[in-house]
């Protein structure tokens, strides 16, 4: 046996080890394989093998590289894991030492899904505090969809059942396709930029992971997020959350739960008003009770009566004075009656006494009168000379023979001539 | 579209739930108190009027040459 350099076992290991290192493809690469062995150490460590049909090789994975990882790895999963080969120099086993690990199923996809939605999530495009409140009767909707399909009759048809008020806009867009992600980030910022629309719905039915990816897109995640106008997400595709749903103001399980959420249903919005006018109604009718039990309790306490019956009282009162009042003035007019007859009587009397009286003097008047009278005087012989002139003659030197005298007789009369005129001695 | 009416179904509705809530505390003047039932009642009779009157307006929208926005009618399904 030839003997050359004599190596420790320690020397060659780190030798392996170096040797492994050095290689550049084994610096970072991608192995794919099955998990066996797999056991998770209580420090955090994850140790397994990963083996294919033939081979199997040592893996670990180290806590702060386990901690992300988005599933629980487990034997019998197939995996596609990145890291780094090298040795363990104590043991000089062959090691991969694994960085990140994904199911294979999903495969790059679902990687780079991950990844992005770790890096928007940091990014704080997620947080609530930017979330927007939807509307409760919104004025008009934007459809950010495919104007074909099943998704957008459906949120027509359930939109006017619930709510005919809002107005419906459509604005088309690709919603699968290598051509989707610019077309709704297009149609999202022309919403935005049309100001016409207080609400809008995007999303697609359900497909596969493929089909919907579009809604998994950077671009339209960030187009989302900057809209001034809240945005609910449509994304049909349980369980799985797409990027467009976390970036969101609200996010729907499909397009037909999207339309219900954006507005409200109109029976019940009816029924809330009628309700709020029965209680408008009860409320003024106890107001006005209250108030008037508190004016009867406020007369109560002064003694009075309610004003209603107060003033009932009062009426019957008037009633009762005006019939008295009217019995009194009948019986005051008899009274007055008899009063003014009585008084028409004595003044009668009175006047009768007066006439009487007057009677009499003047017939004693007359009778003086009478006694005075000339025609009596003529009753006893003598007569009334009246000359030419009508005068009575007392003294003859007035007369002159052959004047005419007028005698008056008590019966009768005479016209004379003077013969002869005798003086007086 | 921002609402171009005098107030919108949504003020309408919480103006009227803020004078059902003013009557209930009961503790509005008398005269208050019967002016806000008058204003509520017509709030009432109006938010009927807009949920009847609904037009269901809907359109499919495009852009021209200077990006003005373009509102054609749109065949919904039966």
């Amino acid at each position: 046996m030839a003997v050359g350099r004599t190596y420790s076992v320690t020397q060659l290991n780190q030798e392996i080890k170096g040797l492994l290192e050095s290689n550049p493809s084994f610096r970072n690469l991608f192995v794919q394989g099955e998990i066996s062995n797999f056991k998770a150490h209580s420090s955090g460590h994850l140790y397994l093998t990963l083996k294919d049909a033939e081979s199997a090789i040592s893996a670990v994975m180290f806590r702060t590289d386990a901690m992300r990882l988005r599933f629980q790895p487990q034997n019998g999963l197939k995996v596609i894991a990145r890291g780094r080969v090298s040795s363990f120099p104590k043991s000089g086993q062959v090691q991969l030492y694994l960085s990140e690990m994904m199911p294979d199923g999903a495969g790059a996809l679902h990687l780079a899904y991950e990844q992005l939605r770790d890096r928007l999530y940091r990014e704080g495009l997620f947080d609530e505090a930017h979330k927007q409140p939807i509307p409760a009767f919104p004025h008009c909707i934007a459809l950010v969809t495919s104007p074909t399909g099943a998704a957008v009759h459906d949120m027509l048809r359930i939109l006017r059942r619930r709510w005919p008020m809002a107005e419906v806009l459509i604005y088309p867009a690709l919603v699968q396709g290598r051509e989707a992600p610019a077309s709704l980030v297009r149609a999202l910022q022309a919403v935005n930029r049309d100001k016409l629309a207080d609400l809008i719905i995007t999303g697609r039915g359900g497909g596969s992971l493929e089909d919907l990816w579009a809604f998994n897109d950077e671009a339209v995640a960030r187009a989302i997020y900057a809209s001034h106008i809240p945005v609910i997400s449509a994304v049909g595709h349980e369980p799985d959350v797409t990027i467009a749903d976390f970036v969101a103001d609200l996010r729907a399980p499909t397009p037909s739960g999207a339309a219900e959420l954006a507005v409200p249903a109109q029976e019940e919005v009816r029924e809330a008003c009628a309700v709020l006018t029965r209680r408008l109604e009860q409320a003024a009718r106890q107001r006005l009770t209250h108030e008037r039990l508190r004016v009867d309790g406020l007369c109560g306490r002064l003694g009075v009566q309610t004003p209603v019956r107060y003033l009932a009282e009062k009426r019957q009162q008037l009633v009762q004075t005006e019939e008295r009042l009217k019995r009194l003035q009948t019986g005051m007019l008899a009274e007055r009656r008899l009063t003014v007859d009585l008084q028409i009587q004595r003044m009668t009397r009175a006047l009768q006494e007066r006439l009487a009286a007057e009677r009499a003097r003047l017939g004693r008047g007359c009778a003086a009168l009478d006694a005075l009278s000339p025609l009596r005087v003529l009753g006893r012989g003598y007569a009334i000379a009246s000359d030419e002139a009508g005068r009575a003659v007392t003294d003859s030197a007035s007369l002159a023979p052959g004047s005419r005298l007028q005698l008056r007789f008590y019966k009768g009369s005479a016209s004379c001539e003077v013969r002869e005129i005798q003086k007086e001695n | 579209m921002a609402a171009k009416k005098k107030l919108s179904f949504e003020q309408t509705m919480a103006r009227l739930e803020e004078i059902v809530r003013l009557l209930e505390q009961g503790d509005a003047p008398l005269e208050t108190s019967m002016a806000l039932f008058e204003e509520g009642t017509k709030l009432s009779k109006e938010l009927n009027t807009m949920l009847d009157s609904a037009e269901r307006k809907l359109a499919v929208v495009s852009h021209d040459e200077e990006g003005k926005a373009v509102l054609q009618p749109f065949a919904e399904e039966a």
